[in-house]
């Protein structure tokens, strides 16, 4: 048997593609002339796309690639593209294509030096991409480490701003510990089992063990790096400051695909990796869902920043997608799987949606306070009609309905699985949710406080990157609220 | 064709709403009433063409939630969708002349279009995620309308009152909707005519129990049933005339028709088991109405208040689990928006006048001061207070008899209490009506009111706005036959033919 692994470069175009092109946008923007540093952006918008295109001759197939031969079985791949994959792909490629677009004009008006700028996005956007197809724990870990690396630095990118530097300072430190933690559970799991790929963890697992203890310390251990990336509690403490002291765009990156990679690991190392246990870790995600939406919805009442509201708005909103997960003590993983990834595809819609309008103020009021969205209706209609299509959909209500029908499914899987008290709970939360939603929402269409007397305040004009951003996230959002089948049919095929 | 005939019930208004959103402000503003209308007018004889030929709608929506899109008719919900789309055209008669302070009609229009097709969608719905949704749409037009166009008369201004709606709402509605999926999951459908004829088989009595609960909170909130109802009085005082008048006279009928169309057909056991304790929250509701009421100092919060009574003799009616206690609640369900919505007409053409609705300041002397508004007034509060004859008797009286025979299985001792009680509430709420019109319309007028200009008398505006109200009302107190033969099958089949 030859020892040369067969690579399937098709499966693997889209994270390799991001990466060279990553290195590229480097190179090219030390030989562009300063007056023509807006082309890296563009590039890299144009190369995200064309990595998207790659997605699709892969739909519907399943490719596995550097994988071991079994013996007798299955071989264990580390690298496999599937249903749940390419659906985790295509949020990453799309949330990071808005990002970009919204990074155009920040990077020119804070003066960020471009290259370096997107190729830190481009780097941890590959990083995403593998997550998403990783099946082995050094792939899983390597591949979170790839998001989160680039992201220290993409956060403190504002040299001059010493909130930036604070920013990116807590999140290196949570990181770190979180990973620490994680890599020490992964190494037990490892010499517990002897295995790295999540399948044959998973089969080994099954068997009756006198060490189970142990392997359910290890499992805890190892769901605190995920933790940290989706920002539950007691992870989530950078969360608010971060946000608000990284660039806006950087933060909408954070919030929607670095979270929704933290999501994909963390729902990949629990239904593949540790299913036989889902009745031991089951019970303690339920805990950690219901604190994360608790603690992230009554911190968000008091803010009065745009962004921390924000940010802590998404901390709570992780606490909604750990729910089907806190449900599979039962087992029925394939019951509760698809409705944490329709809730994680849902939330990228919209909150992406609510991240292009408040980066677009921003860019006008760099204080980015609640006040200044005061009469946001009157000046801008359609951006404001867009925010406020955003904060009802991550409220849940109509007209929103991609929110509502997302708390639908959420919904449907503790009462399908009996664990009412956090279908109790995560009910509760989304009453009080709906109050600072709502309360940002009616700000748009108050009266303009007219105290300097000038009456209306000036419009805004808006550059066509931002407005396609804003128009392709409300488009997105419109769309799935009338038809939001799409987002909700992936049963992903496990294994 | 005939599919199509209810979602354009509901395209209409919608699409009204939608084009006043993108329609010029100047001009929208000037042409946003007389469009809504027109609007609103089309919407009416939609529903009126619904009612005749009641066709069905279903097509799937979202299989993978198993919501679909079924909408149909009944003998049930037809005159709840009439009630709705004959109320939202008087208000938009009514604002025709009589525009509220705060302006910007455009908005206004279009969040009262938004509001209609809410409420009539919740009323056609078929499959319980669906009216799930339509119970929603309401609550973001209904929590504009009081925050932006309401008054500041209520403690803590007209935007805590109307947080305090949407709030206690939604919290209602939530784990209504933990119900519907309980119910959903074990069931396998969420399509309220299956679910209706299985008449609950396949659900164990714990599940009953349990989503019945869950659904009743919600409807509970909604109606609102003692002691749940802590929203409504700050909500309808605060709120404009228009969205008192839709707030009394069709919102809070959601809930009613919630229990009626799911919580009692869906879960027949649980609501077995949670009967006598509706029951008694309702009599309690009946009498704390009518105490407070007669605690009242402010025009329309007593009117607000007396809904809490009227709304118990409705689920006094829907607890006693009989053709009789159903009809009859529907009945009541109907007068009740009748009467209260003209009585929040009329307290509002009061309260513009006057400025305020404080009974104190208000003083006596209306009919002296204006004989056709005091005369109007006196013929609502005896409507509301069951004066045979008029619509409001025949509801309430059902609902009695029905308590004095409730179905097999409660306790008749008990619900012969339940009856007792309810007279008693009766009784006060004849009081607290003839104490009103005797404080408000009888006596002399204050020497301030005297001299001033602005107290015109009804205008023949608001005489031809109201006549409608007061005409069925009339119709309604003498011809009873033709509503309950409407209803009484549907409520038949939805008790799974018991009786």
């Amino acid at each position: 048997m030859s020892r040369v692994q067969e690579i399937d470069y098709l499966a693997i175009a889209a994270p390799l593609l991001v990466a060279l092109l990553g290195l590229g946008v480097l190179v090219l923007d030390a030989f562009l002339p300063p007056a023509r540093r807006a082309v890296a952006g563009w590039v890299t918008a144009a190369g995200l796309a064309v990595a998207g295109g790659l997605l699709l001759p892969l739909v519907g197939e399943r490719r596995a690639t550097f994988c071991l031969p079994g013996d007798g079985g299955l071989p264990a791949c580390s690298y496999v593209v599937d249903d749940l994959t390419l659906v985790f792909q295509a949020l990453v490629v799309g949330g990071a294509l808005v990002c970009v677009l919204l990074s155009l004009d920040t990077v020119r008006d804070s003066a960020l030096p471009a290259g370096e700028y997107f190729f830190l996005l481009l780097a941890s956007v590959a990083g995403a991409l593998t997550l998403a197809a990783s099946r082995d724990l050094l792939t899983l870990v390597v591949a979170l480490e790839v998001v989160s690396l680039p992201a220290f630095a993409l956060v403190a990118l504002r040299r001059f701003d010493s909130r930036s530097s604070e920013a990116a300072l807590k999140l290196f430190l949570v990181s770190v510990v979180s990973t620490a933690v994680m890599l020490f559970g992964l190494s037990l799991v490892y010499g517990l089992t002897g295995e790295v790929h999540l399948s044959r963890i998973a089969a080994a697992l099954a068997a009756p063990s006198a060490s189970e203890p142990a392997i359910v310390l290890a499992v805890t251990l190892a769901l605190a790096g995920f933790g940290f990336k989706v920002a539950a509690v007691p992870f989530h403490f950078w969360a608010p400051d971060t946000y608000q002291g990284a660039p806006v765009p950087v933060a909408a990156y954070l919030s929607v695909v670095s979270k929704a990679a933290g999501f994909v690991g963390l729902a990949l190392l629990l239904t593949e990796g540790f299913a036989p246990y889902a009745d031991r870790w089951s019970p303690a995600v339920a805990v950690v869902a219901a604190l994360t939406m608790t603690v992230g919805n009554l911190a968000a009442l008091r803010q009065t920043h745009a962004v921390r509201l924000l940010a802590w708005s998404s901390v709570a909103q992780s606490g909604y997608m750990l729910v089907p997960l806190g449900s599979a003590a039962g087992g029925d993983l394939g019951a509760v799987l698809p409705a944490t990834i329709a809730y994680v595809l849902a939330y990228a819609v919209m909150n992406l949606g609510a991240f292009s309008v408040v980066t677009l103020v921003g860019r006008h009021r760099p204080a980015n306070l609640l006040e200044d969205y005061r009469g946001l209706g009157r000046t801008e209609p359609l951006s404001a009609f867009a925010l406020a299509f955003s904060l009802a959909c991550l409220a849940g209500l109509p007209p929103g309905l991609l929110g509502l029908f997302a708390k639908v499914v959420v919904f449907r899987a503790p009462v399908d699985q009996g664990v009412g008290w956090l279908a109790v709970v995560m009910a509760l939360n989304v009453v009080v949710g709906l109050y600072y939603y709502l309360t940002w929402a009616t700000a748009l269409y108050a009266r303009a406080p007219d105290a300097a007397g000038t009456g209306r305040p000036p419009s805004y004009r808006i550059s066509w990157s931002d407005g396609l951003a804003i128009g392709a996230t409300l488009g997105a959002a419109l769309l799935f609220s009338l038809a939001p089948d799409p987002l909700l049919s992936f049963p992903p095929t496990l294994r | 064709m005939s599919e199509l005939l209810l979602p354009l019930l509901l395209a209409v208004p919608l699409a009204g709403a939608v084009l006043l959103l993108v329609a010029p402000p100047r001009r929208g503003e000037r042409l946003a009433v007389p469009f809504g209308l027109a609007v609103t007018t089309v919407t009416f004889l939609v529903s009126v063409w619904v009612t005749v030929a009641t066709p069905e709608t279903d097509v799937e929506w979202v299989p993978n939630l198993g919501l679909r899109f079924h909408l149909g008719i009944d003998g049930v919900s037809a005159p709840l969708v009439l009630l709705t789309a004959f109320l939202t055209v008087l208000c938009m008669a009514y604002l025709l002349r009589v525009r509220p302070e705060a302006g910007r009609l455009r908005a206004l229009v279009g969040l009262l279009l938004l509001l209609e097709v809410g409420m009539l969608g919740t009323f056609v719905a078929l499959d319980m995620l669906l009216f799930f949704v339509f119970f929603e749409v309401v609550l973001v037009p209904m929590w504009f309308v009081i925050a932006q166009w309401g008054d500041d008369s209520v403690p803590g201004g007209r935007r805590r009152a109307a947080n305090v709606f949407i709030l206690f709402t939604l919290l209602g509605s939530v784990v209504m909707l933990v119900g519907m999926l309980l119910v959903g999951t074990k069931a396998g459908t969420f399509d309220l005519t299956v679910l209706a004829e299985r008449q609950g088989a396949g659900l164990s009595h714990t599940v009953q129990v349990l989503a019945f609960l869950a659904l009743g909170l919600g409807f509970a909130v909604k109606t609102p049933m003692w002691p749940l109802h802590s929203w409504l009085p700050d909500a309808h005082t605060a709120a404009p005339t228009v969205g008192s008048v839709l707030l009394a006279g069709v919102l809070l009928k959601m809930g009613t028709y919630g229990f009626i169309r799911i919580a009692v057909p869906v879960v027949p056991d649980g609501a077995r088991t949670v009967a006598p304790w509706l029951g008694a929250l309702a009599v309690a509701g009946i009498v704390y109405g009518a105490l407070a009421c007669l605690a009242q100092r402010d025009l329309k919060r007593l009117i607000a208040f007396s809904s809490v009574g009227h709304m118990g003799f409705v689920l006094l009616g829907i607890a006693t689990l009989t053709p009789v206690g159903l009809n009859g609640a529907l009945y009541a369900n109907i007068a009740h928006g009748l009467i209260t919505g003209l009585l929040f007409f009329l307290a509002g053409a009061v309260k513009d006048r006057h400025h305020t609705s404080e009974l104190d300041i208000l003083g006596g002397g209306l009919y002296e001061r204006m004989p056709r508004l005091g005369g109007l007034l006196a013929f609502a509060a005896v409507a509301s207070l069951g004066l045979p004859g008029l619509a409001g008797f025949w509801g309430e009286m059902l609902v009695l008899l029905a308590a004095f025979d409730p179905a097999a299985g409660l306790s008749r001792p008990y619900f012969l209490v339940l009856m007792a009680v309810a007279g008693v509430g009766v009784v006060l709420t004849t009081t607290y009506f003839v104490a009103l019109v005797r404080r408000v319309a009888q006596g002399t007028s204050f020497e301030a009111w005297r001299d001033a200009v602005l107290l015109r008398d009804a205008s023949r505006h608001e005489l031809l706005v109201w006549a409608p109200v007061v005409a069925l009302v009339v119709v309604l107190g003498l011809w009873p036959g033709w509503l309950l033969e409407a209803s009484d099958p549907v409520v038949r089949t939805l008790l799974g033919g018991r009786s």
